[in-house]
This record gives structure tokens, C-alpha cells and sequence, in this order.
């Protein structure tokens, strides 16, 4: 037998044949077809029972509802809480985005001990017995030494049983260095303070605004509670109300307001002052509400009169005498008008001279405590702890000052100022700080020149990090005590500040934790009683859980239930009763108002001779600039004229731009006294010629891969400037220079 | 035209070699060809037979491994024993969709200590219920990710029963061996035991065109203008 060439071709012919007549071909088909359409690698999400959690945003200020899908165990879906008091239904992208944070890589998973240099990145895992010893232990020596005095604290805001936590552990301990990271909220709080006596925050009725001036103002950009802000404006747009925007960069707010009025950056004050002038002079003003609810009108008209005449003004700001007269008629003429003030999304408290010259505009057109205007809101005052005993080094470090100032004559209104701790460290003025915890801020981070803050800690030889993140405090930090995430613990949220309705609103476990994390509010219970005598004392609560259950009281009920309680049928009291001033009126000026160094302009840092541009930064929906990091879904939602790769883009006039030879894209330096950054150049005719425009919330160092390395930190180029009248940071941007590279 | 030429003189050539030398080999030759077609009919053959014995033999098992359930589950034991029939454990939820295999919480009602005498039972309760793991049951019945089921629309509104889709596991006395498709990971059931995909009874496959045509007998939304059928989107979301 042969076996040819031919031979092989009958087997393979045979073989076809008889394979087609077998189900292989037809079944590895139909096998290969659903393997390509059911990828192995492609994670498909585990089937289960799907839940829902109600509970409180806290990833910004804004304490907006939500309700957490679940599947099973996992949470799966951030969405905004049907019927909530401040966003009703709605959410924002960083608060959909807030799954990330939970399941992300930059979570510190267990407590970590720094071993090596500072910010080396090299830790050690150690336990919670062992983490919160060696806090106590600390703590504890520091005060036997009589040097309580020297512990400080920062939080990201003093609302709420956990600051208030933080703020009792340093009262009993005997320190006086607490701080809350402040905000415009502050400036408006002691604005409605000087003029309106008590201590209310401000509440803004936009829902019912007809006609509503911003200085400034973010309103599409995160000012306020975003959700809330956005239908206001949808409500506006549907021909409601008219919405002006006085800033000098074309925003998102001002390219869809119905008049942009590009006034000179840093004229705010002038520029409301000036709008006075024309309404006081056109008797445009609320006369009932002026004559027979208000204080010290005259003094204030005549100072007004005199100083802000609408061509003085126009000089000043870049606005034409016939737009500020046609503007103060307008708003005067508005049934329902409201100014408001704070840049951006107000993360920087602002000048006072500027929020009492805006707050003086509604009081003229007598739009306080009505519908449309801006409201007294009245802290709830559930936090009612019973008074603290005190031993005698307790009372010894309390006698000492505050290192900021704040409280003191220099700055009487202030509360905190963290904004001068920085300077007060490194300058080596009052006493040396021994520790720091840092808790729901990220101060090395989100505060003007986050250099000189981060140099200044590292001169502190005990920083203890209570966050849930990796991110740039806890990178610089010796210990880190991870809290759970706000999807994983109970918290309580007062009022979002500006909303008209008192609530609380609870944060609560959607997941249970995740890592080897504790609740903060436990561990500052454990470390106060391992300290104990009456510091352990001051803490008669087992676990946090127990603490704010027990603080909340008859409101843990409807909160445990509905995620949020209201104050029931709360109205804003009327004119006769709402102002607790030593007049009993609105007063224009007062003995304490003209205290205050008000008519000085903020002179922003570094020399016009050899910075001779502007840097102003801007903030955006799409960058979240807090405590917490940018998430990727965020990241991936920005423009490529903001970030493009791994560089930001900083706006620039074509005119200016042209002037130092620099075109679109164009890599440049740019310089300010604080510190330098490689950026791009983006042509863009919305800034005024001379200024630099910068996106906030890019350039994080810590975090992780996906948040790390993008962009730069607009506050390592800023530097705070103390407000002359209250101390606050009121920088609204700082020299520069802008070089081709 | 030089190489033109001499192809022109070499081909007359061959063919008078081949005229003049056929008949003195026709013999042979045709012996030599019956030889050469019985090869090349028996390689035929063997190619034939043997494609035949890989396809409908081998491929299938080397398509499908073996594997068997953590636990060997007794379906007829559990149904004596509850109430509702299969519904006890596979319900549906509140919100209308199916539970599909129960966690372990709706076992430890019954199973938090060792209820029996049996092997799989003392691995269930100490293994899984002690340690809090939920058991990694292999699913006869999963169908591929691209596909969505609604067992309510089926059960509910379709008042269909449990056999016609999932035959009489709940008769079942131990856990078969799971056969997972090398390939696309799922369970052999899906395509059915037999590899040529005949099937006897309603249970025995789950392919697309069983789900079709089950849908094409009762009338299911047959009002799709691309397939004349049903609409794609019914399944596949």
C-alpha cells in the first residue's frame, strides 16, 4: 500500500465530511460566539437582593439626602434622596461619585505608624490597642508637663457631635488650640452678627428670589447646596427670576446669567457700595423697613453718599456709571431681590467689608426675614452636653491664648484662624506646638499655601491623621487612626449652611466597614479615658453610637427613620422680632461695626513689579477641591481645556498672552511669591487681560494613582491674606508671572 | 518568442510519449489505480470515522470538565420538609425579584447546629455556617451575562411551573456532577446533555431557540418588525 499526497487529502477530506456531520463545528461555534460576548475578564456584577439606605452626604458641606442601592452587601448606587429638605431627589456628580472613596485604593486600611522620614510613605501596621495608647500616652505626658497648652486640633468644621468631640477632648484637657477649617459661612455668620446681633447663620430663600445679585458667587459651581442652587436656577431660567453675576472671569454662573457684569476683581465691596449710593441717592430703598427697623442709617447714607458716587465707583470697578445706576435700579426695583457674596463655592471666607456692604443691599430693599431674602437661621442647639469638669492644668492651659489670635483684639469676631497658624509656627511667635490631630480636613492640602502649612507641621513632633484617606495631611503625618468612611458611620449633619429649613440630617452605615477602620468619635472616647482622671471623665458615653444617640434625644426617632429631622413649622420671625442687636433693629452701623478696619482694599501678596499679572483661582462642579480627593469619575468628566494628560491648563487672555509670546497649549512657568508650577496655556477671552485663571481641587501628591499627579494645587502658588476687619483669609487671588518656558 | 518556441516543441513531444506508450501499460495501470482508490477510500474512511469519534465522542469530553458541588444537596429530604415546595427556599422577594439558591441565612434557621447524621450536612454547618462563608453552589442554570430572565414574568405572570424549566431537581436525591463548559464557563445544561442538542423534554435545553420558540407557541409579544418574533430586547437588555 502507497501512501501518497493523495492519501493525506482522502483522510482530510474524509475527516471534513465526518466532521460536519458531527456536532463540533456548529457547537464550538455557538461556544466561541458566547465566549466573545460574556468575556471571562469582564467583571460582572454579583446577582442578590437589592436594598436601599437612606442617609446623609458628607463628602462636602452641603449634607444633601441620599439613598444607597445595595446588592446584598455591596453598595452599588449613590442616589439623591426623594423628598429630602435640601436636595430633594437630586445629586451631584461628586456625590454619585462617593463609591469610589469607599471601595478605592486610598483607603488606609488599618492604623499605621510612621517608621522612617516623615512623608516617606513607609508605615507600620499597628493595632487599635497600640494606636490609641500611644496617643493617650502622648497626650497624657504633655500634660503632666504643663504643656497641654501646645496640643492642637483641626477639624473641618465645628457643627456636629464629632468636632464637638474634638473641641471637648481640648477643653478638658486644657487647651485652647481647637480649630474648624472656616468658610464664607463664617463671614456671613458674623456679618449677620455685627448688623443683626445673636449668633444665626445665614439662610438664603432662593427658591423664591425674583431677582437675584451675585458678587461672585458660584452659583453653578458649587456655591451653597449645589442641587438646591441648580433648580433655583432652573426655576430662574423658566422665566422667574433674572440672575446677575458681577465676577470678572465668564464663569458657568456667568455666561448663564441674564447680564455678566465683569467689574474689576477685587471691587466687590466698591462695586455694592457704589449700587447703595445710587439707590439711597434715587430714595429706591424700603422706606417702612429703613425707618422703622434700622439703625444707624443716617451715618452709614452719609458715609455712602460720600465716598461711593457712581463715577468714583465706575473708576474703581471698570463698570459705566449708567450699568451700576441701571443695576441699582433694577435690583431696588425687584419685588423679591437678593445679594449674595462669596467666590466660588466660598471656600475662602472673603473679605467682611464686602459681605456687610452686600448684606446692606438686601437690608435697603428691606429683603430680610421675607420670602426671597436672606434669613436669621438659628443654630439648633441639640448638642447640650453637661458642663465638664475641669482639674487644675485644665484650667492653667485655657488661661493661655489661642496661637491664631482669634478672640483676641486684633481679631474679636474671629473664632478660629487657621489661616495665620502657618506664619505663627515658622515665625517662631508664641509657643511652640508639641501635637496636632487633624480630623476631616486635609489642611496640607486645602489651605493657601499648603507648603508653608505642611513646613509648618513638620516643626509639630507628634501629627496624628484621623482620616479615612491616604491623602496629603496623613502622608505627612506620624500616626494614622482611620475613621470609617461617611458610608460606613453614623454622623450627624446640622443645617447646610444657607438653607432656610433647620434640619439635621444623619449619616449613617450603608456598608459595614470595610478595613480594620474605627469611628473617630470612639476613638476620641477611648483616648480621652485612657487619658483619664477627669479628662476620661469629661466622656461618660461607652461608644460614639451611645454619645449621639443620647445628644440627639427625641430626634434620634424620625432620624433613624427618615435620615433627617426638622425643626417642625419653622418660620423666619418677623421684623419686630428678628433682630437681637442692643437697638432691637438692623443696624448700619454700630460702635463695634465702626470698629473695623472695613474701607482697607485686600492687597493680595507679592510685588506688582515683579508679578505683574493676577492669579485667581476658579472652582468647578467637575473637581471636587475639599478635604476629600478628586474621584476618577469626576476626573474623567473634565475638560480637556482645564486638564489635558497630566498638565493644567490655566486661562489667559489672548491679549496678555500675546504680550509674553505664549500661544494655546504653550507650556509656561508660572511664578508667584508662594511657590512655581508648570501649567499650559489656554487662550481664553472670558479672563480680564492681566489675569491668570486656575482650576481648584488638581495636584494631589497623596491619595492614590488615580487621584495623585494630576495638575497642580492651586494653593501651593496662594497665599492666605488675613482681612483686616475679621482675620479671616480673604485673598481672592495673588501676584503672579507667567513665563514661556 | 525564443522560450515560446521551444515550449512549443517540448509539448508535442510528451504527447506522442503518452499516445504511443498507453497500451502496453493499461493493465497495470488499472490495477495500480484500483490500489490507489482502495487507499485513498480507506483513508476516506478512517478520516470519516474517526472526525465521527472525535466529534461526537471525544470533543465532548474534552469540552466539559467534571465538577461537583461543595455540598451534596438532597432536594427530595428539604421539599418533604417545608411547607411551600420550592418556594420555601426559592422565593421571590418583596420587590418581585427571584432570591434564586438561598444565602446561608435562610439555612441556619434550620441547619445553625447539625440537624442529621450526614457527612455533607457536618461540612456545611462547620465549614460555611461556623466560618460565615456563603457556599459557592455551582448553577445548573445560569445563563449567560448577555441574557436577562425575569423568573416573575414567568412564574407570575406566564404561571409557569418550576419542572418545565428546571425539571425535577426537587426530586433530586444527591447533587449531579456539574459539567462546565471549558470555553464559555457555563454549565453544560444550557446547550443540554446531549451534545447534537436534541432534547425530549422541555427541560433538557435552554438555548435561545428554546426560549424563542416557547415564547413563539404562547404568544409572547411576537410583534418585533426586524425578527417577525419576538423583540431582541425582550432577552437581551
Amino acid at each position: 500500500m502507497k501512501i501518497d499526497r493523495r492519501s493525506f487529502l482522502a483522510l482530510a477530506a474524509g475527516g471534513t465530511v465526518g466532521t460536519v456531520l458531527t456536532p463540533l463545528p456548529w457547537k464550538l461555534t455557538d461556544d466561541i460566539s458566547i465566549w466573545t460576548q460574556n468575556w471571562p475578564w469582564t467583571p460582572v456584577p454579583p446577582d442578590g437582593e437589592a436594598t436601599h439606605v437612606n442617609s446623609t452626604c458628607t463628602l462636602c458641606p452641603a449634607a444633601c439626602g441620599i439613598t444607597v442601592r445595595k446588592i446584598d452587601e455591596r453598595a452599588v448606587k449613590i442616589e439623591g434622596m426623594a423628598g429630602h429638605p435640601v436636595n430633594d431627589g437630586g445629586i451631584c456628580i461628586l456625590g454619585v461619585s462617593g463609591l469610589q472613596f469607599l471601595y478605592g485604593p486610598s483607603r488606609v486600611k488599618t492604623p499605621l505608624k510612621r517608621v522612617g522620614e516623615r512623608g516617606a510613605g513607609h508605615w507600620q501596621k499597628i493595632s487599635w490597642d497600640q494606636a490609641v495608647a500611644e496617643v493617650a500616652q502622648k497626650l497624657g505626658d504633655l500634660r503632666e508637663k504643663g504643656e497641654g497648652h501646645s496640643v492642637a486640633a483641626i477639624c473641618g468644621s465645628d457643627r456636629g457631635t464629632l468636632p464637638q468631640l474634638f473641641s471637648r477632648l481640648l477643653t478638658v484637657y486644657g487647651s485652647p488650640n481647637f480649630f474648624a477649617l472656616p468658610s464664607i459661612h463664617d463671614t456671613y455668620a458674623m456679618t449677620l452678627g455685627l448688623m443683626q446681633g445673636g449668633n444665626p447663620q445665614a439662610g438664603f430663600d432662593v427658591e423664591n428670589t425674583d431677582y437675584l445679585l451675585s458678587f461672585g458667587s458660584g452659583i453653578l459651581e458649587g456655591w451653597g447646596v449645589t442641587v438646591r442652587m441648580f433648580r433655583a436656577n432652573s426655576h430662574w431660567r423658566s422665566g422667574y427670576g433674572k440672575v446677575v453675576q458681577v465676577e470678572s472671569r465668564l464663569s458657568t454662573t456667568a455666561a448663564k446669567a441674564d447680564r455678566w457684569v465683569p467689574a474689576n476683581p477685587g471691587t466687590d465691596a466698591v462695586l455694592a457700595m457704589g449700587l447703595a449710593n445710587v439707590i439711597l441717592r434715587e430714595k429706591l430703598y424700603h422706606r417702612d423697613f429703613i425707618k422703622h427697623h434700622t439703625e444707624g442709617f443716617d451715618s452709614w447714607q452719609k458715609a455712602i453718599i460720600a465716598g461711593y458716587a457712581p463715577n468714583t465707583v465706575a473708576a474703581a470697578t471698570g463698570v459705566p456709571v449708567a450699568q451700576i445706576e441701571d443695576l441699582a435700579r433694577e435690583f431696588a426695583g425687584a419685588s423679591k431681590p437678593l445679594a449674595v457674596c462669596g467666590h466660588g463655592q466660598g471656600n475662602t471666607p472673603g473679605s467682611l467689608s464686602v459681605f456687610m456692604a452686600v448684606h446692606a443691599l438686601n437690608a435697603l430693599v428691606g429683603n430680610l426675614q421675607r420670602p426671597g431674602g436672606v434669613w436669621a437661621i438659628p443654630e439648633i442647639e441639640y448638642i447640650d452636653w453637661a458642663e465638664a469638669e475641669m482639674d487644675a492644668l485644665a484650667v492653667a492651659g485655657l488661661q493661655k491664648d489661642r496661637l491664631d489670635g482669634a478672640g483676641t483684639d486684633d481679631f474679636p469676631y474671629a473664632k478660629y484662624l487657621p489661616n495665620r497658624l502657618a506664619e505663627v509656627i515658622t515665625s517662631g511667635q508664641g509657643y511652640p506646638l508639641q501635637a496636632l490631630l487633624v480630623s476631616g480636613a486635609n489642611p496640607c492640602y486645602s489651605m493657601a499655601d499648603a507648603a508653608a502649612v505642611q513646613k509648618a507641621f513638620n516643626t509639630i513632633p507628634f501629627v496624628v491623621s484621623f482620616s479615612s484617606f491616604m491623602d496629603e495631611t496623613s502622608a505627612n503625618a506620624d500616626l494614622i487612626l482611620p475613621n470609617h468612611t461617611n458610608l460606613e458611620r453614623y454622623e450627624d449633619v446640622p443645617t447646610p449652611l444657607g438653607l432656610t429649613r433647620p434640619i439635621i440630617g444623619l449619616s449613617r452605615p450603608v456598608v459595614a466597614p470595610q478595613f480594620n477602620t474605627r469611628h473617630t468619635g470612639d476613638v476620641v472616647i477611648q483616648i480621652a479615658r485612657a487619658i483619664g482622671g477627669t479628662v476620661g471623665n469629661a466622656f461618660p458615653w461607652e461608644t460614639y453610637a451611645a454619645c449621639l444617640q443620647m445628644t440627639l434625644a427625641g430626634a434620634w426617632g424620625p432620624l433613624d427613620k427618615d435620615g433627617f429631622w426638622e425643626v417642625p413649622g419653622f418660620q423666619p420671625a418677623d421684623w419686630s422680632h428678628a433682630f437681637e442687636t442692643a437697638s432691637g433693629k438692623f443696624e448700619f452701623a454700630n460702635p463695634a461695626i465702626e470698629l473695623l478696619a472695613l474701607s482697607e482694599p485686600i492687597a493680595l501678596k507679592g510685588d506688582e513689579k515683579d508679578f505683574p499679572l493676577v492669579l485667581m483661582p476658579f472652582d468647578s462642579m467637575r473637581l471636587a477641591n475639599g478635604c476629600v480627593g478628586n474621584p476618577p469619575f469626576m476626573t474623567k468628566a473634565v475638560d480637556d481645556t482645564v486638564l489635558k494628560g497630566n498638565d493644567v491648563l490655566v486661562e489667559v487672555n489672548p491679549e496678555t498672552a500675546k504680550g509674553l509670546g505664549l500661544s494655546q497649549g504653550q507650556v509656561a512657568e508660572l511664578q508667584t511669591p508662594v511657590g512655581t508650577a508648570r501649567v499650559r496655556v489656554n487662550l481664553f477671552e472670558g479672563v480680564k487681560p492681566g489675569v491668570v485663571a486656575m482650576p481648584t481641587g488638581l495636584g494631589h501628591t497623596a491619595f492614590d494613582d488615580f487621584i495623585a499627579g494630576k495638575g497642580v494645587n492651586y494653593n501651593m502658588l496662594a497665599g492666605p491674606v488675613a482681612d483686616p476687619a475679621s482675620g479671616l483669609d480673604a485673598a481672592w487671588g495673588i501676584r503672579a508671572k507667567l513665563t514661556k518656558v | 518568442m525564443a522560450e515560446f518556441d521551444d515550449r512549443s516543441h517540448e509539448v508535442p513531444n510528451e504527447s506522442e510519449n503518452d499516445i504511443s506508450h498507453p497500451p502496453a501499460e493499461s493493465d497495470d495501470n488499472q490495477k495500480q489505480g484500483g490500489a490507489v482508490a482502495g487507499v485513498v477510500t480507506l483513508f476516506f474512511i478512517i478520516g470519516f470515522v474517526g472526525s465521527l469519534v472525535v466529534g461526537w465522542i471525544v470533543f465532548p469530553k474534552l469540552l466539559y470538565s467534571q465538577k461537583h458541588q461543595p455540598i451534596n444537596f438532597n432536594h427530595a429530604v428539604h421539599v418533604e420538609m417545608v411547607e411551600n415546595s420550592c418556594e420555601s427556599c426559592h422565593y421571590f422577594r418583596e420587590d418581585g425579584s427571584f432570591s434564586g439558591i438561598p444565602k446561608n441565612a435562610a439555612c441556619i434557621e434550620c441547619h445553625e447546629d447539625i440537624q442529621g447524621e450526614t457527612e455533607d450536612e457536618r461540612i456545611f454547618v462547620e465549614e460555611y455556617v461556623a466560618k460565615g462563608r456563603e457556599v459557592p453552589w455551582l448553577v445548573y442554570s445560569r445563563q449567560p451575562d448577555c441574557v436577562f430572565f425575569s423568573h416573575a414574568a414567568h412564574l407570575k405572570m406566564g404561571e409557569m411551573d418550576c419542572v418545565t424549566c428546571h425539571g425535577h431537581v426537587g426530586e433530586s436525591e444527591t447533587s449531579r456532577v456539574y459539567e462546565e463548559n471549558r470555553i464559555t464557563g457555563y454549565s453544560r445544561d444550557i446547550w443540554g446533555r446531549n451534545i447534537a442538542g436534541f432534547k425530549q423534554n422541555s427541560w433538557d435545553r435552554m438555548k435561545m431557540n428554546d426560549c424563542a420558540n416557547c415564547h413563539r407557541l404562547n404568544n409572547v409579544n411576537e410583534n418585533s418588525v426586524q425578527t417577525q418574533r419576538g423583540g431582541c430586547f425582550q432577552c437581551h437588555k
